[in-house]
């Protein structure tokens, strides 16, 4: 007993004199758990390793983050905060404004981050005039994925056009499957009404989404776009409540459904399948939002830490940010490099395609947040438009009704 | 204390009678297996199988891979370690926050039924209570008091909340179940001047076999299962299997291998399950007179 | 605690009379200090947060809003859907675990010789975690996967059964896996109750010749009272608090059809990161259980005491 407390002892005093060293280590808290997504990040684990930084992994999946982001508020109230959180959109914004966030403008600066992150992207990497998270990737969530053979059997013509749309969608019906596979859960429906209200203009999704102006939340055009997203739920099998978006996905590899509203996310399901783009599925921007983009994008948002750990810290910000880890980390995950200076040379055509559009989109201004994923709007006004498309895609709501409470709920979470 | 052999006390019963009670009991455990049915041929079949819908039939391709993978080689964070290095972290927080949740609570159960004082009722009425704060609103506050003892992140500020939020049940079992304890063999060791604890140990403990049984199966489960705070309140080092589960379960835009969330579930629930088999060996009454006849 | 000696002992043994006549309370002590922090204070903490506009963190306030918290909670549409669904699932579930639970621990109290190997059956649904065991349910309930599909491959093509998609009836289905997972352990409270009954009683009673029927409902069940305010609790606790089951059973859906409390407070607190609103809910629903148990607790008290 005494012998092992006396090399208790020894073993706190060894920690405190070498406090240098073993403070080079990042913890990291994430929730990216499966597969893939894990096995790339572990290829930032091992760059790091390499560069004498040691990686304490803390990863809590759940809900596309919430579980990670209250495991975090229970860190940071008992001051055991960790060195960089996997971050969306609003959030990272949320908590810079309780002063915990860190400090990158030193690295920022000297690789000139400025010059190469699509500015929608530097709303909320930045807080303040300072860098405080670095950006992984961009989604875009307006994309649609279609079984080659079943759009053949439909025309073969990939829609442009809302009419086009119906019309593909209508002759899948007449062939006998499910036009639209789709999963009933409220984000898989926001989703798509993402899509929707971006298919009825860029400055409609702006004004409506990005500045929840109430007279484009409650006007005409979202009456319309309700009643878009009832035609689309016509289309849709009846067992679509509750089904995983991957489940959804699966019908369309299969063959039993006929194309999925989903982001760059769902290509990973196609190519797991063994399936490849252009030959067995097409991937499209939802019919009519060519040229614009809505995108949620992974940061990894980095907390105060002493001075201590500050090295370790920016080193691991400038390894997210080097084009090298952007490219491997993007071809595994399906998204697109959040520089637009990394080659496209590793992706596929779906990738090259997405990031050629990303970089139009953010040229031309039509780089858009998604509403769905958080980067429109502050959480409680995003679960508030939820409960809305949730309701109106459930048929709860006519589309003027729904148009009249989206306004009115908005208003109510805005305050 | 009588252990006396007690006489057959059921029901008397004829052969009809018997044959409804086997009835009805084997249907009900069919209701309680068909989940469970559920998970194991999805466990025993590749992905693919899942995903062309056929999750009711058998698998057309038995495999053992999902459950090497669940134990060994799935991914749980950066690395892939399958459940396996979590385990220990589970029992290192559940044994001891068990042992200390129930111990408390049957000797709190004693003074309140045994040892009665004014305001008693009081004591466990608010004790009883305590039973329901939803654990929601005990995160926040209990990191800051985690943090204020020094205890964020490890697995002994786990066992600590755990004992904590356990108290209200373990002290409701044991009160309620020396509540129906004749007194009168409390009173006359008293007279004959055994002190508080030579009572318990000597005539109460040996006869609370069954209510130790649910006490412990209600403790070890919940703290084995628990997520919510195992999440919140430990640390890379001392990650409970629940967070890896779900971790395992619940990633979010990845592909999701369902026959190695069934094998990881059922993995997960081993130690509860041998808790549930093993101690359900004890639970039995008049063993002798069992002995005799059926 | 009061320290006044007992003025029986003799002086040279004060302090270990008073050790001895208090021992009992100290023993208490600990348990009931821990239980008034961790979670009166907390409930107080809970209070004084749902007064104020906090946010993200409790620290993320600046305002103090009176009852506009309250006002919002009750004014939001999941809220109200919530309520309902509590009322519909709380008095089901509670009621089906208590006939299900006593009834399988009465008929397997018959001296059962297959006992050893049903006991864990019945009782295993609680050991699994329901992040799991909800994805089961959610397929065997599924229409295009589950039971009716099933059935229909067997050739009974009008078969029906599609509750877990319809916005009026999911709640059942919500009922139905919950009661799966927790009668189990509502027997085995049973059968302690039943096994702790002092064989003399019931012996003395079989003697007087008294029928089965008699034997339970007027001795038996009579003499389980204490083990029916477990099982109430017990239950009460898992209704108000059944969460992980419908997040992974149908996510609250279909729309927001199988909201209920415990998914409304989390969805306010770390969700919509309006914890202001989140503690008014938590008061609310605390409220609710004190209406319940209080009431009952006092009875059950009373009761104790005069026997």
């Amino acid at each position: 007993m005494r012998t092992l407390k006396k090399t208790l002892i020894a073993a706190l005093a060894l920690a405190g004199s070498t406090a240098i060293s073993v403070a080079a280590e990042v913890e990291v808290l994430h929730w990216w758990t499966s597969g893939g997504e894990a096995a790339a990040l572990d290829v930032l684990k091992k760059d790091l390793e390499s560069k004498g930084v040691t990686w304490k992994d803390m990863p809590v999946a759940g809900g596309g983050g919430e579980a990670a982001m209250t495991a975090l508020r229970a860190r940071v109230t008992g001051g055991n905060a960790p060195t960089s959180v996997q971050a969306l959109g609003f959030d990272i914004t949320d908590w810079a404004k309780q002063g915990v966030v860190g400090d990158l403008n030193e690295t920022a600066a000297a690789e000139g981050w400025d010059a190469v992150v699509p500015a929608a992207l530097q709303a909320f990497s930045k807080h303040d005039g300072k860098w405080i998270s670095a950006p992984v990737n961009v989604h875009s969530t307006n994309w649609v994925w279609i079984n080659k053979a079943a759009l053949d059997a439909a025309g073969g013509k990939a829609p442009e056009t809302w009419d086009e749309l119906v019309a593909v969608l209508d002759a899948m019906k007449a062939n006998g499957i499910t036009p639209l596979a789709h999963g009933g859960q409220a984000w898989q429906d926001a989703t798509v009404f993402d899509g929707v209200v971006l298919s009825l203009g860029a400055d409609f999704y702006k004004a409506a989404f990005i500045d929840l102006d109430p007279a484009a939340l409650g006007g005409e055009k979202m009456v319309e776009a309700f009643t878009r997203l009832a035609k689309l739920r016509s289309y849709v099998d009846d067992n679509f409540s509750g089904r995983d978006w991957n489940l959804a996905s699966a019908m369309v590899i299969e063959g039993k459904g006929g194309m999925q509203m989903m982001g760059d996310w769902a290509k990973g399901e196609f190519l797991k399948a063994g399936k490849v783009p252009g030959t067995d599925f097409v991937c499209i921007r939802f019919p009519g939002t060519q040229g614009a983009v809505t995108f949620n994008a992974d940061q990894f948002m980095m907390f105060k830490v002493g001075d201590d750990a500050k090295a370790a810290q920016l080193q691991m910000a400038s390894s997210i940010m080097a084009p090298s880890f952007q490219s491997a980390f993007n071809v595994v995950k399906g998204s697109v490099p959040a520089r637009t200076d990394v080659s496209n040379e590793a992706f596929d055509d779906c990738g090259k395609k997405g990031m050629a559009d990303l970089a139009e989109a953010s040229a031309s201004g039509n780089l858009f947040g998604s509403m769905a994923h958080g980067h429109a709007a502050p959480a409680a006004v995003k679960n508030a438009v939820y409960d809305v498309v949730t309701a109106a895609f459930n048929g709860e709501l006519d589309p003027a009704a729904a148009a009249a409470e989206l306004a009115k709920v908005v208003a109510a979470a805005k305050q | 204390m009588s252990a006396a052999p007690s006489q057959n006390v059921a029901i008397r019963t004829g052969r009809v009678t018997r044959a409804v009670i086997y009835t009805l009991l084997i249907l009900a455990a069919a209701y309680y297996l068909l989940p469970f049915y559920i998970m194991l041929v999805n466990s025993l079949k590749p992905l693919a199988e899942i995903q062309q819908g056929r999750m009711m039939a058998l698998p057309l391709e038995w495999t053992l891979d999902p459950w090497r993978s669940a134990w060994s080689t799935a991914q749980i964070g950066v690395s892939p370690t399958g459940l396996r290095p979590y385990f220990m972290n589970s029992f290192l927080m559940v044994v001891p926050a068990v042992v200390i949740s129930t111990a408390l609570g049957a000797l709190n159960g004693y003074v309140l039924t045994k040892w009665r004082f004014r305001g008693d009722g009081y004591v466990f009425g608010l004790m009883l209570f305590a039973c329901f704060i939803p654990f929601q609103i005990a995160v926040i506050p209990m990191a800051a008091v985690l943090g204020w003892l020094g205890l964020s992140g490890t697995i002994a500020g786990l066992v600590l909340v755990h004992a904590v939020y356990g108290l209200g049940f373990t002290t409701l079992f044991f009160r309620n179940f020396y509540a129906a304890f004749p007194t009168e063999l409390v009173r006359s060791a008293m007279v004959d001047g055994a002190g508080f604890f030579r009572i318990f140990t000597r005539i109460l403990l040996p006869l609370s076999t069954p209510i130790i049984i649910v006490t412990v199966i209600w403790q070890f489960t919940n703290v084995w299962n628990d997520f919510l705070f195992g999440a919140s309140f430990s640390d890379f080092d001392s990650f409970p299997m629940t967070v890896a589960l779900n971790n395992l379960v619940n990633s979010s835009t990845g592909v999701k291998e369902y026959n190695v969330h069934f094998a990881g579930a059922i993995l997960a629930a081993l130690p509860t399950l041998i808790v549930y088999i093993v101690s359900g060996r004890y639970f039995v009454r008049g063993l002798m007179a069992g002995a005799v006849k059926g | 605690m009061a320290a006044a000696p007992s003025p029986t002992r003799r002086p040279a043994t004060d302090h270990v009379g008073w050790l001895q006549d208090n021992l009992p309370k100290l023993v208490l002590a600990p348990s009931f200090a821990a239980i008034l922090v961790c979670v009166y204070g907390f409930i107080l903490f809970t209070l004084w947060l749902s007064f104020t506009n906090a946010k993200l963190l409790p620290t993320d306030f600046d305002r103090y809003v009176g009852l506009a918290n309250y006002v919002a909670l009750f004014e939001h549409r999941n809220w109200r859907i919530s309520l309902t669904n509590l009322a519909i699932f709380a008095p089901l579930y509670m009621i089906l675990c208590t006939i299900i639970g006593l009834g399988l621990a009465i008929l397997l109290d018959q001296k059962i010789r297959i006992e050893g190997v049903l006991r864990p059956i019945y009782l295993y649904p609680m050991a699994l975690s329901f992040i799991v065991t909800g994805v089961a349910w959610k397929w065997f309930l599924d229409p295009g996967i589950g039971l009716e599909a099933v059935v229909r491959s067997w050739g009974w093509e009008a078969f029906e059964f599609r509750w877990i998609k319809n916005n009026d009836m999911a709640i059942y289905t919500i009922v139905i896996a919950a009661v799966w997972q927790s009668s189990g352990f509502v027997m085995a409270m049973f059968l302690a109750g039943l096994r702790g009954i002092d064989n003399e009683i019931l012996k003395a009673a079989q003697i007087d010749g008294a029928s089965n029927w008699h034997l339970y409902t007027r001795i038996i069940i009579p003499l389980m009272r204490p083990a029916f305010l477990s099982a109430f609790v017990v239950l009460a606790h898992l209704a108000i608090k059944t969460y992980d089951l419908v997040i992974a059973m149908t996510g609250g859906g279909p729309g927001r059809a199988t909201y209920i409390p415990a998914i409304a407070m989390y969805d306010f607190t770390f969700t919509r990161q309006s914890m202001g609103i989140g503690a008014s809910s938590a008061i609310i629903m605390l409220c609710m259980i004190a209406a319940v148990i209080v009431p009952y607790l006092y009875s059950e008290l009373r009761q104790g005491r005069q026997q």
